[in-house]
């Protein structure tokens, strides 16, 4: 088992902002987004990131919140006491044990958003591990419309591991191995992940390359993507959040089917989720939550 | 005059010897990957059941999604119109047909003749389909045949929140439940007949069975005896037309 | 806001829309759902306001295609309850 799953692993990491003294601030707001497959921590003081970090999700909520809080304040000399608001989102929102209150993902992500590309962001797509969300939302990051699909793997974060566990490539590989074919093929046609997987055995024993299997798997992901956008209707500007916007072969080919280029942004899109959480615990501390 | 019927399906093929009425053979292989050539194998095997020869057949008409695969078929019938004369023929009351196969889940309303008056069809999904119970056995460990009495020995319903088989896989570990719900919906679309027969492998599953009447609230609900050859039945009935 | 409840799956997309700006709030429509899909929560799509408004219920989000179904047989269909006890039209089904 344990070599077959390494493929579809990446790398956990923090950060602390190196010269900003946290003691001098006057309001620490908290973060946690608990996914289904990975979980952050972001602190921001006076509304500044102060630190985050992004973990995998563990087997259970409460511990993953603690160890993703933990580890973005190792070597900070901040602890949990110091949080003055937490606000925690994502699929373990309401296990997360020192929150002070549970805000829906669709919310938190169309905030982060707002904060990490700008307020002339008005869709936001993020494709987590186990759902994808399009979002379209004002200049305030409010949303104003939405959609969530969390029933079926295809178009998730998770469909993308089925295939790199089938192919043996590791995950982080599958976008940029997915443009190294003679052309593009026709993406694959089932849109069940089960039976995509028997189509792709299907396709490599006719002969395709597994680069070819990558790219019909990758651009009929994106098709299945843009056409949830298209139900809340794409406007500029478009940013995508979540894991997957670290595969180009998926960003690059949604890009291409909808017309229009994703803003990049300097930050990590996988902490969109938790810094809209700690946006909003800001916001209400402003508001003189308790 | 003998009449086959040959039931192409994603997983298994499946062949009906008929003569006036009767059944005199059956086969069943895999499809594995030349449909033609393991068409041809279901097919002797039903031949040596029936102790007869190549010869004496006399029409040959296909079903099923690789119907059309078969060069040497006289015709090909759809699915459903398969499914439907197959199930009243062997259960002339019968008037709702669930067919719930390896890649597809289907509910037919039809009427005395067998003739197909509404149906829907699932095949676009894997949640509802044998491979979900084929997915669920890998992931327990267990045979696909001792999934379904397993199943029966439990003493708790435990709802599962995943209805795709893939996020399933990742849950299923403590859960031991039969999927129901595409096969319900599908009939609820057609709407209900009081007499319901169960076809296709998956109702090979008693906890596939159980689950179902309890969620259709029915009781009187029937399984197909050899309940993947009704399709193949229904094609060899066809090609008497 | 346009809040979609639903999925979307290999046979097609599901999604009961909720205008929340129309929403009044009233919950006409809670009553009426034979099978109980809607109830009446605070908004938590916009965590900065306190408004109360229809929601599908979270339980039934996966599965309305199902639970919806009686509503909506393959023939003979007649509007549908929910939306025709909301005076403001603030519910719509995409299927």
């Amino acid at each position: 088992m344990a070599e077959i799953q390494e493929y579809w692993r990446w790398t956990e990491y923090s950060w602390h902002h190196p010269e900003m003294d946290w003691r001098q601030g006057k309001r620490i707001a908290a973060g946690i987004d608990v996914g289904s497959v990975s979980s952050q921590a972001l602190v921001l003081v006076d509304g500044q990131i102060f630190a985050f970090s992004n973990l995998r999700t563990g087997s259970n909520s409460p511990d993953s919140a603690n160890n993703a809080i933990k580890t973005a304040l190792k070597d900070t000399g901040m602890e949990i006491k110091d949080l003055q608001y937490t606000v925690g989102t994502g699929y373990g929102r309401v296990n997360v044990p020192f929150a002070n209150r549970a805000i829906t993902e669709i919310a938190c992500h169309a905030r982060g958003a707002n904060f990490m590309a700008g307020p002339k962001v008005r869709t936001v797509l993020d494709m987590g591990g186990q759902d994808c969300k399009a979002i379209h939302c004002d200049e305030r990051g409010k949303v104003t419309n939405f959609l969530m699909n969390d029933k079926c793997a295809a178009g998730t974060g998770r469909g993308m591991e089925v295939m790199a566990d089938l192919l043996s490539i590791p995950i982080k590989d599958i976008g940029d191995l997915s443009f190294q074919v003679d052309e593009e093929p026709q993406p694959v046609s089932s849109t069940c992940v089960v039976f995509a997987k028997s189509e792709a055995l299907g396709l490599m024993r006719s002969g395709w390359s597994k680069n070819m299997v990558l790219a019909a798997y990758c651009s009929a992901m994106a098709h299945r993507v843009s056409l949830l956008l298209g139900r809340i209707g794409v406007e500029d500007q478009f940013f995508i959040t979540g894991g997957i916007a670290k595969n180009p072969g998926i960003v690059k080919r949604l890009e291409q089917e909808l017309g229009i280029q994703a803003v990049k942004s300097q930050h990590d899109s996988q902490i969109a989720g938790a810094l809209g959480a700690g946006l909003f615990a800001d916001t209400l501390l402003q508001k003189g939550a308790q | 005059m003998i009449k086959a019927g040959i039931d192409v399906g994603a997983k298994t093929i499946k062949v009906v010897l008929m003569e006036d009425g009767k059944i005199r053979g059956k086969g069943k292989v895999l499809s594995g990957f030349d449909q033609e050539e393991s068409a041809k194998e279901a097919l002797e095997q039903a031949l040596m059941e029936a102790q007869l020869s190549r010869e004496a057949i006399g029409i040959i008409v296909t079903t099923g999604n690789g119907r059309k695969a078969i060069s040497y078929a006289t015709d090909d019938v759809t699915e459903a119109r398969a499914a439907a004369l197959g199930a009243v023929f062997l259960y002339p009351s019968a008037r709702t047909v669930i067919d719930v196969g390896a890649e597809e889940a289907r509910a037919i309303k039809c009427d005395s003749s067998g003739k197909v008056l509404d149906f829907a069809v699932n095949e676009k999904c894997a949640a509802g389909s044998g491979a979900f119970t084929e997915a669920m056995a890998r992931a327990l460990e267990v045979p696909l045949e001792e999934l379904g009495p397993l199943s029966l020995r439990s003493t708790q319903t435990i709802p599962m929140n995943a209805q795709c088989t893939v996020f399933a896989e990742s849950e299923v570990v403590s859960l031991i439940h039969s999927k129901t719900q595409k096969a319900d919906i599908a009939v609820r679309r057609v709407g209900l007949e009081p007499e319901l027969v169960l076809i296709g492998g998956v109702a090979h599953n008693p906890g596939f069975v159980e689950s179902f009447k309890r969620t259709a609230e029915l009781d009187n609900v029937r399984t197909a005896e050899d309940p993947e050859f009704v399709g193949a039945i229904g094609a060899a009935l066809a090609a008497g037309e | 806001m346009i809040a979609n409840y639903g999925y979307k799956d290999g046979s097609g997309e599901y999604f009961i829309g909720i205008d929340t700006d129309k929403c009044n709030g009233c919950g006409d429509c809670v009553p009426v759902c034979p099978a109980k899909v809607l109830e009446m929560v605070a908004d938590q799509y916009d965590p900065l306001s306190d408004k109360i408004v229809a929601a599908v219920r979270e339980e039934e989000r996966k599965k309305i295609k199902y639970t919806c179904a009686p509503c909506k047989p393959a023939s003979g269909r007649a509007l549908l309850p929910c939306m025709l006890a909301c005076a403001p039209g603030a519910i719509a089904h995409s299927w």
